[in-house]
């Protein structure tokens, strides 16, 4: 039976923008007939301002928080409105929407970055702001020689007749094509062949700014009358404040208010995370001191009991039971039954944090009937609705900028700091910049959802792969959407057509939910983390226990290239043939087969994540019960790779983040508190753990961009485990390594 | 009271003074180019250098920085033009992703080189340990040897860093 409908796939614009409606008479974020108030004499439109000196100021829609945005998007309206890239600056934009009948609209295109899909959601619509802005200036160019649009092409930064030889410069054309009445549809977009700007390496745009301490963080926001806050938040989950003595910090010379921030009821929708207290000061230290200086007495928490202990053994004993079943291809038991070997192996995935380097911060300054919110944000609209329900402010009455992010990783999906600091300045009426500490962070975090996975598979007598099931025990990181039903929690942490959905032809999927006090949320790349670490893992195992070679036994499984149906996010199809390409070549790359020392190993894996491919081939050595990583080769297909920066910039970034998670990063609970606070216990990896050895391929495939954010993550970890196995016969089925050998 | 120079200019902070030097560069000074990370001294975001020597100004109150001589990432270079080879060697190599960590590692890269003008990939390992949370390491050590060699080529030919 196919139990549950496959009604996963996340319905991207719902997610950005809740309820709000994204239709709207804003056509390409073009206001209709120039100006429209906001818009300079010299810009067309709401993305394109062509300076006198020929600069040309792009505006960037989308929240960067270092995948790339602020470059990659600008490169595409610059590619189509054809300009000289070194010409071009950018312009963060702030977040717009603007009231309709029927809710709000986007102003510039929808906003918000996660999911891999800054790009692709913004790949037509960017380059469409360029076309159409490139074909106002032609427009005038043409009104003014007498020819008819037809006639005349563009140089970058010019529009030309060739046919008399003439030229006229952007600069003398941009005041009045900034007057235009907009087109209802873009111009024809270039082909790609014409490309000069997409497809060429191009650095970050905010580099000098960076290298040279200039950029600004929200960390960095300074603002005229600013207050700094921190709050002291209840150090076992779900406790609440009982009673306060801030007697001696009230003492401290430049504190300047204490009181109650209260949290959400346990399990509820949540603004905010925690209760605590909040401390008020003239600047970040001595708020920092006056929370030093509380005593605060906690309500006893329902959660004052949960264990990490407890927790792996309430999954193992839900794992003995019947689980909602998922998915049912074919006839599992009886394909299990035939099978001539049965292979069963149980794995552990732990909780994790984000841990973005520029701990969460915000300003908010409430007024009587306006809120200006400067965040580090994923999710602008959603600061905008956080401030709106902390307020009570009608949302067109809430000003949310943007700054660059110090990392996102799915953190900064959720904007309860920015609550919080609306909170704050409501209360006092000051415009307030909230800090959180590295401890906060940690312990204050939206965790990636642990479980257990139990993995069977069965193999018939010339080692075919005929059944395949993956039995899960996991906290769901669904668990506190309003509405959201039991049945459909199983959604966050299996997405059923993943492999080897559809290569294997009995395929079972079952889900078990378990119940923790710890909040979850999306931590790049969400389940597939977990997931391709367990099937890649798996595939490896069932290869060595029926004598077969795990790189043939996948390329085997994927087979020819072929568009198979997938609804889930990254979807609509996925092609398994991309993957054996990929495989093949990190393969031949890192000499797979070659004759190794004893204590060596090398180590594949590969897997399809939000629309993009990826494989990994990892060399390691490991003596003593040590574990030193030799060298790394990791390739992407990403379709059309528009800045290749930034692409091998996502695919070492990710390949990092994946092996230094599963090298040595856990969140454990003892009594309903988070046991890590800071680097010294949450041990990211520094640089001595990658080698020199480290090389990332490109492989293009279409003219389609996918996402690269996530993409180069989930298989980093499974190609380091299966090496560790190669190299030592240590098979690894609870991460962190950590655990078993010295890092 | 307590006074220091900062990039060359004197300056007076009259808070206490056990505040860590980071946040009197931070919120007193308006010198945000220094980053808070962890406020332990474990990240190395907040890498100042005090009388050249690479520090992690989190965990070092302002009074033991009386009257010593600091530079920030806002003070190693003279001008844009005039990048330090570390910054010139950051931006050949497009290392920045959410460049959060960047300035300190950049700081902490110049007092490296300093101690290890031409340095092996063991060298870079065992004295670099700014963390990158966006995994800008393999950049970073390109960059590093490629600083190496801006700063070797200056030498031979008298030009000054």
């Amino acid at each position: 039976m196919n139990a549950t409908k496959p009604r996963l796939e996340i319905n991207r614009r719902q997610f950005l923008v809740a309820g709000a409606s994204v239709a709207g008479g804003f056509l390409l974020g073009l206001p209709r007939g120039g100006s429209a108030g906001e818009a300079a004499t010299n810009r067309i439109g709401f993305f394109v301002q062509i300076e006198p000196d020929g600069q040309v100021i792009i505006g960037s829609n989308q929240p960067e928080i270092g995948q790339g945005q602020r470059t990659t998007l600008p490169m595409l309206v610059a590619e189509e409105l054809d300009v000289d890239w070194s010409r071009v600056s950018v312009r963060q934009m702030p977040l717009g929407i603007v009231k309709t009948d029927d809710g709000f609209a986007w102003k510039y295109g929808g906003q918000g970055v996660g999911g891999s899909t800054g790009l692709t959601d913004n790949w037509d619509y960017m380059r469409q702001v360029g076309a159409t802005a490139r074909g106002q200036l032609i427009k005038v160019a043409a009104r003014r020689l007498g020819v008819a649009e037809s006639e005349c092409t563009t140089r970058p930064g010019f529009v030309v007749l060739a046919s008399r030889g003439v030229e006229i410069a952007y600069t003398e054309l941009v005041t009045e094509a900034a007057t235009l009445p907009l087109p209802e549809e873009s111009p024809p977009l270039k082909a790609l062949k014409d490309h000069r700007i997409v497809g060429k390496r191009h650095n970050t745009v905010d580099a000098l700014d960076i290298v040279t301490g200039r950029s600004k963080y929200g960390i960095d926001t300074r603002q005229p009358d600013m207050r700094y806050a921190v709050i002291a938040r209840a150090p076992v989950l779900n406790a609440t404040v009982k009673r306060i003595d801030d007697t001696a910090a009230r003492k401290i010379k430049g504190v300047l208010d204490v009181f109650e921030i209260q949290g959400p009821a346990m399990g509820e929708p949540y603004q905010i995370l925690a209760s605590g207290v909040a401390v008020v000061a003239t600047s970040t230290w001595i708020a920092m001191k006056g929370r030093d200086a509380l005593t605060i007495e906690w309500h006893e928490s329902p959660s004052a009991t949960d264990n990490s202990d407890d927790f792996w053994r309430q999954n193992s004993d839900l794992l003995e039971g019947d689980g909602q079943i998922v998915l049912d291809d074919g006839d599992f038991p009886s394909a299990m039954a035939a099978a001539k070997t049965a292979i069963k192996h149980s794995y552990r995935v732990p909780f994790v944090s984000h841990a973005p380097l520029e701990p969460q911060n915000c300003y908010a300054y409430v007024q009587k009937d306006r809120c200006h919110i400067i965040a580090p944000t994923q999710i602008p609209s959603g600061a905008s609705r956080a401030a709106a329900a902390v307020t009570g402010l009608p949302r067109d009455q809430i000003h949310v900028e943007m700054t660059r992010v110090g990392g996102g990783f799915g953190r900064r999906l959720t904007n309860d700091y920015v609550a919080e600091a609306a909170m704050i300045s409501k209360h006092t009426g000051w415009p307030i910049k909230l800090q959180w500490s590295r401890e906060d962070d940690i312990k204050n975090d939206f965790y990636r959802p642990a479980g257990i996975h139990e993995m069977q598979a069965g193999l018939d007598g010339n080692g075919k792969l005929t059944a395949w099931t993956q039995r899960l025990a996991s906290a769901s990181k669904y668990y506190r959407r309003p509405d959201m039903p039991d049945e459909e929690l199983f959604g966050a942490e299996l997405y059923i057509d993943d492999f080897p959905r559809r290569c294997v032809e009995n395929v079972r999927l079952e889900y078990f939910h378990n119940k923790i006090g710890l909040p979850r949320g999306s931590w790049r790349a969400p389940a597939h983390t977990a997931n391709a670490w367990v099937i890649q893992s798996f595939i490896d195992e069932l290869a060595h226990e029926s004598g077969q070679d795990p790189l043939q036994l996948r390329l085997d499984l994927y087979g020819e290239e072929r568009e198979l149906p997938y609804s889930n996010h990254g979807g609509p199809t996925f092609n398994p043939g991309r993957l054996s390409r990929l495989l093949k070549h990190v393969a031949e790359r890192i000499g797979y087969g070659k004759t190794l020392p004893k204590g060596r190993g090398i180590g594949i894996a590969s897997h399809f994540t939000f629309g993009g491919y990826a494989a990994h081939a990892i060399e390691v050595t490991v003596a003593d019960g040590k574990l030193t990583i030799e060298r790394i080769v990791a390739a992407i297909d990403c379709g059309l790779a528009v800045n290749p920066n930034a692409v091998d910039a996502q695919l070492q970034g990710g390949t990092v983040d994946g092996l230094s998670t599963a090298l040595g990063l856990q969140i454990t609970v003892k009594d309903g508190r988070i046991q890590q606070s800071n680097f010294h216990d949450y041990p990211l990896a520094r640089i001595a753990a990658f080698p020199a050895l480290f090389e990332t391929h490109i492989l293009p495939y279409d003219d389609t961009p996918t996402g690269v954010g996530e993409i180069g993550l989930p298989t980093a970890a499974p190609a380091l485990t299966n090496a560790i196995f190669n190299a030592s016969g240590l098979r690894i089925r609870s991460l962190p390594v950590s655990d078993y050998l010295k890092t | 009271m307590t006074t220091f120079k900062i990039n060359s200019r004197t300056v007076t902070f009259d808070g206490d003074d056990d505040t860590p030097l980071l946040w009197v560069l931070r919120d007193e000074l308006g010198m945000t180019g220094t980053k808070f990370g962890c406020g332990i001294g474990q990240c190395g975001a907040c890498t100042v250098h005090i009388n050249g020597e690479a520090q992690r100004s989190c965990t070092i109150p302002v009074r033991a920085a009386a009257n010593q001589a600091i530079t920030t990432i806002e003070g190693l270079a003279e001008a844009d033009d005039r990048l330090h080879p570390v910054q010139q060697a950051w931006l050949e190599l497009d290392v920045p992703q959410c460049g959060y960590c960047q300035a300190g590692q950049i700081m902490a890269t110049v007092d490296f080189l300093k101690r290890f003008p031409a340095p092996s990939d063991e060298d870079i390992d065992n004295n670099m340990t700014n963390l990158c949370r966006c995994g800008t390491y393999a950049r970073i050590r390109k960059a590093i040897h490629r600083a190496a060699e801006i700063s070797a080529v200056a030498a031979s030919t008298g030009a000054s860093e």
